[in-house]
């Protein structure tokens, strides 16, 4: 078993709206699962499921193997989008409060607590009270709570928001070290930066059902259209783009580069390797610049959805 | 996992540190020992004011009716003053009035020749007290004129106290009565005020949960109907600690307010106890006054102690799960109002039906209904206890408060459950009976 967390068919109404239609996933053990998809498409609907503050009409989730059952939520941790904490509770008390209430013994609490505390340098803050700090500051308090239990699953709901980029970067490698440790990360964002430099897998929902899903590379593959973005350097140009319009399909190129002559993104012909594509290059001109057009998150995530 | 007595102990903390709790809790009763103290001594003040009234009688018969008290002085002015002289006299002299009584010749004309001048209104009491003077001289003067004998008649007025006593011996009195409501009243308004000063707290602190977004982070490790109940009980404890509080320190301010104020106090009283004395003299009040206190010690006490804990925490935990359900429901407290009528509504019903109907017959077909229905039933029946209920009458109508708590708490997780994670718009009741089914 391989799988942390498995969605199978998980179907949920609210009335006669249907929040989510027979999905189903599966989130890899040690493995950053991007959650993505427009706003309204379900995503929330179905990370409650998960933490079992909705309940699915059809359909079951299986954590480690098991049925999701009360007892799971030691081991799951939640950062939801609407998020916030006590604001006139002083800042231990109410991590010791959050902590207890996910089973730590308080005891357990304070030690770890103190190891965040000195970790992310907010040990002054102990006493403060929560409406005195900043809302990047409480989010870092808010971070701490959530993982201080250390759960084998983690749920950041776009764990970013409200971070400056300095700790936006901290946040993102604590994520990335808390992988490193053996936690698995469900990751819902519309950030396709953040998909792209975090995510292992991802998975699309559009309109409560799920439309894609899989390992971002693969998916990538499955996206790409063989089109490379060169840049060559010549003295005749129209006579250099002519050549290669009359033998590929040939589309305008916008890239910054050095006073290259002709960019263009090239599309291969289905008998071609990049090879002969780079040897006929070479033939007509000075080959300054050869990429693989790979596309992007950004671009698979539009892509999808309009098309569905 | 049971994270009740965690919640709890949160939630009573956070209410018993908050500012306005502690400062409302130490103020309200020195304000209302202050309050009391203040209006005690400025009443004090007015009667100690010392006023003289000078008095014109043209009729010279009326003269011996004005006898000086503590506080007013009467100067009599020879009969031949005319009009104006005396009331520059009184003006000159700085007096309070003067009271103006025109000659004529039979008693009856007197009664429309008073006059009083003064520069200040006078009270009400001044005038009744002086009006009460005449009217009893020219009555007796009449009744003089008219051949009757006025001391026959002081000695055939007879005042009647019906004794009371139960078929099975008991003696009673009109006082037992008295006490009876005293007691039924006291429990059923305690009640209601309980309701409605701590259900607000919770709904404000289920609101409060919602507007700093915290719910969700709570909602992923507890049940919501962990957390309401919770709720619900810290804030309860926290209510009877402010309760107990205010009346441990109210008492004893009271008793330090009248220790330094005492001698004024005492003397303050002193109408009051002289009326005491003369009743104990009297050996017919005396026997009422025992019959009174041996009517407290007859009240079922144990019964009332019982019912009481029994019917509050009933009816306050039937109420405060609706009040949380409310704050669950709406995302800040204006816009309440839509929701709270449906729940003061049988509560002030209940107070009205407690106070009209159990005195005039408390065993009567509308109390004894209305102490059966559940949301009027805790103070309704409170107040109908202390006049002796049935025990199979209690116990059934407890019996339906806790069905009914038990499926509105029920009703109230439904719609918390729901609400709690619902922002934006205010929901209309049609919405909230379609949370219930969700």
């Amino acid at each position: 078993m391989n799988d942390l967390l498995v969605a199978d068919s998980v179907s949920k109404n609210f009335g006669n709206f249907k929040a989510l239609n027979d999905v189903s996933i599966s989130v890899p053990k040690g493995s950053i699962f991007g959650l993505l998809g427009p706003n309204g498409a379900g995503k929330t609907t179905l990370i409650r499921i998960v933490n079992q503050i909705t309940m699915p009409d059809t359909g079951r989730v299986l954590l480690d193997g098991e049925l999701l059952k009360p007892e799971h939520i030691q081991n799951i941790g939640y950062l939801p989008e609407e998020r916030g904490l006590y604001k006139s509770m002083k800042v231990g008390e109410q991590a010791l409060y959050l902590a207890q209430l996910k089973g730590l013994s308080k005891n357990e609490a304070k030690e770890r607590l103190k190891y965040w505390f000195d970790k992310l340098e907010i040990g002054d803050w102990w006493n403060k009270k929560i409406q005195e700090l900043s809302k990047g500051q409480a989010q870092k308090i808010q971070f701490i709570v959530t993982v201080l239990h250390q759960p084998k699953l983690l749920i950041f709901d776009e764990p970013f928001s409200g971070f400056d980029p300095i700790n936006a970067n901290l946040i993102k490698d604590e994520i990335l070290q808390l992988r490193d440790e053996g936690a698995t990360v469900i990751f819902s964002t519309h950030r396709m930066e953040s998909v792209e430099e975090l995510c292992d897998h991802i998975a699309l929902i559009h309109k409560s059902n799920k439309v894609l899903d899989g390992k971002l590379t693969d998916i990538k593959r499955q996206y790409k259209t063989n089109t490379f973005e060169v840049g060559l350097q010549t003295d005749t140009i129209e006579a250099v783009t002519n050549a290669i319009k009359d033998k590929f399909e040939v589309l305008p190129a916008t890239f910054r580069n050095l006073n290259d002559d002709v960019k263009l993104n090239i599309k291969l012909n289905a008998s071609d390797t990049s090879n002969d594509l780079l040897s006929f290059l070479t033939s007509k001109a000075e080959v300054h610049h050869f990429v693989e057009v790979i596309p992007s998150a950004s671009d698979i995530f539009i892509q999808t959805v309009k098309n569905n | 996992m049971n994270h009740l007595p965690l919640i709890i102990k949160r939630e009573y903390l956070t209410k018993v540190k908050n500012k306005s709790f502690i400062i409302m809790t130490f103020v309200s009763p020195l304000i209302m020992v202050a309050l009391f103290a203040v209006v005690g001594y400025l009443s004090q003040l007015n009667n100690d004011k010392e006023r003289t009234i000078a008095v014109l009688d043209e009729t010279g018969v009326l003269s011996d009716i004005f006898k000086n008290t503590e506080h007013t002085t009467y100067t009599l002015l020879t009969s031949d003053t005319s009009l104006e002289t005396a009331k520059e006299l009184t003006k000159a002299k700085e007096d309070f009035g003067l009271l103006y009584i025109v000659k004529s010749n039979d008693t009856t004309s007197v009664l429309s020749g008073v006059q009083f001048f003064s520069d200040e209104s006078p009270s009400i009491g001044i005038m009744n007290s002086l009006e009460e003077k005449i009217e009893k001289k020219l009555e007796d003067t009449k009744l003089i004129n008219n051949g009757v004998d006025i001391e026959q008649i002081e000695a055939s007025k007879t005042n009647i106290t019906i004794a009371q006593e139960t078929f099975t011996g008991e003696k009673t009195s009109k006082i037992d009565s008295y006490l009876k409501l005293a007691f039924g009243g006291a429990a059923g308004y305690l009640l209601f005020m309980f309701i409605i000063i701590y259900g607000n707290m919770i709904m404000r602190s289920v609101i409060e949960e919602k507007t700093s977004r915290i719910i969700e982070v709570i909602i992923s490790s507890v049940k919501p109907i962990q957390l309401m109940m919770g709720k619900i009980i810290g804030t309860s404890l926290a209510g009877i600690t402010q309760f107990a509080i205010w009346v441990v320190l109210g008492s004893v301010l009271m008793l330090v307010a009248s220790a330094i104020l005492g001698i004024s106090l005492t003397e303050m009283q002193s109408p009051q106890q002289d009326m005491m004395n003369q009743a104990m003299q009297n050996p017919d009040i005396a026997n009422e006054f025992q019959l009174g206190l041996q009517s407290f010690f007859n009240l079922p006490i144990a019964n009332l102690v019982i019912a009481f804990l029994f019917f509050f925490i009933g009816g306050y935990l039937l109420y405060s799960s609706l009040y949380a359900a409310v704050g669950a429901a709406v995302d800040n407290e204006t816009d309440t109002q839509q929701f709270m009528m449906p729940i003061l509504m049988p509560l002030i019903l209940a107070v009205y039906v407690g106070i009209f109907t159990v005195i005039e017959d408390p065993h009567g077909t509308v109390s004894t209904v209305f102490s059966f229905v559940p949301f009027t039933s805790p103070v309704v029946m409170l107040m109908r206890i202390p006049f002796g209920v049935p025990i199979w009458q209690q116990v059934l109508s407890f019996a339906i408060l806790v069905c009914t708590f038990i499926f509105t708490v029920w009703f109230a997780a439904k719609i918390y459950r729901v609400g709690i994670l619902m922002y934006g718009k205010k929901p209309s009741y049609k919405e909230l009976y379609k949370w219930i089914k969700y």
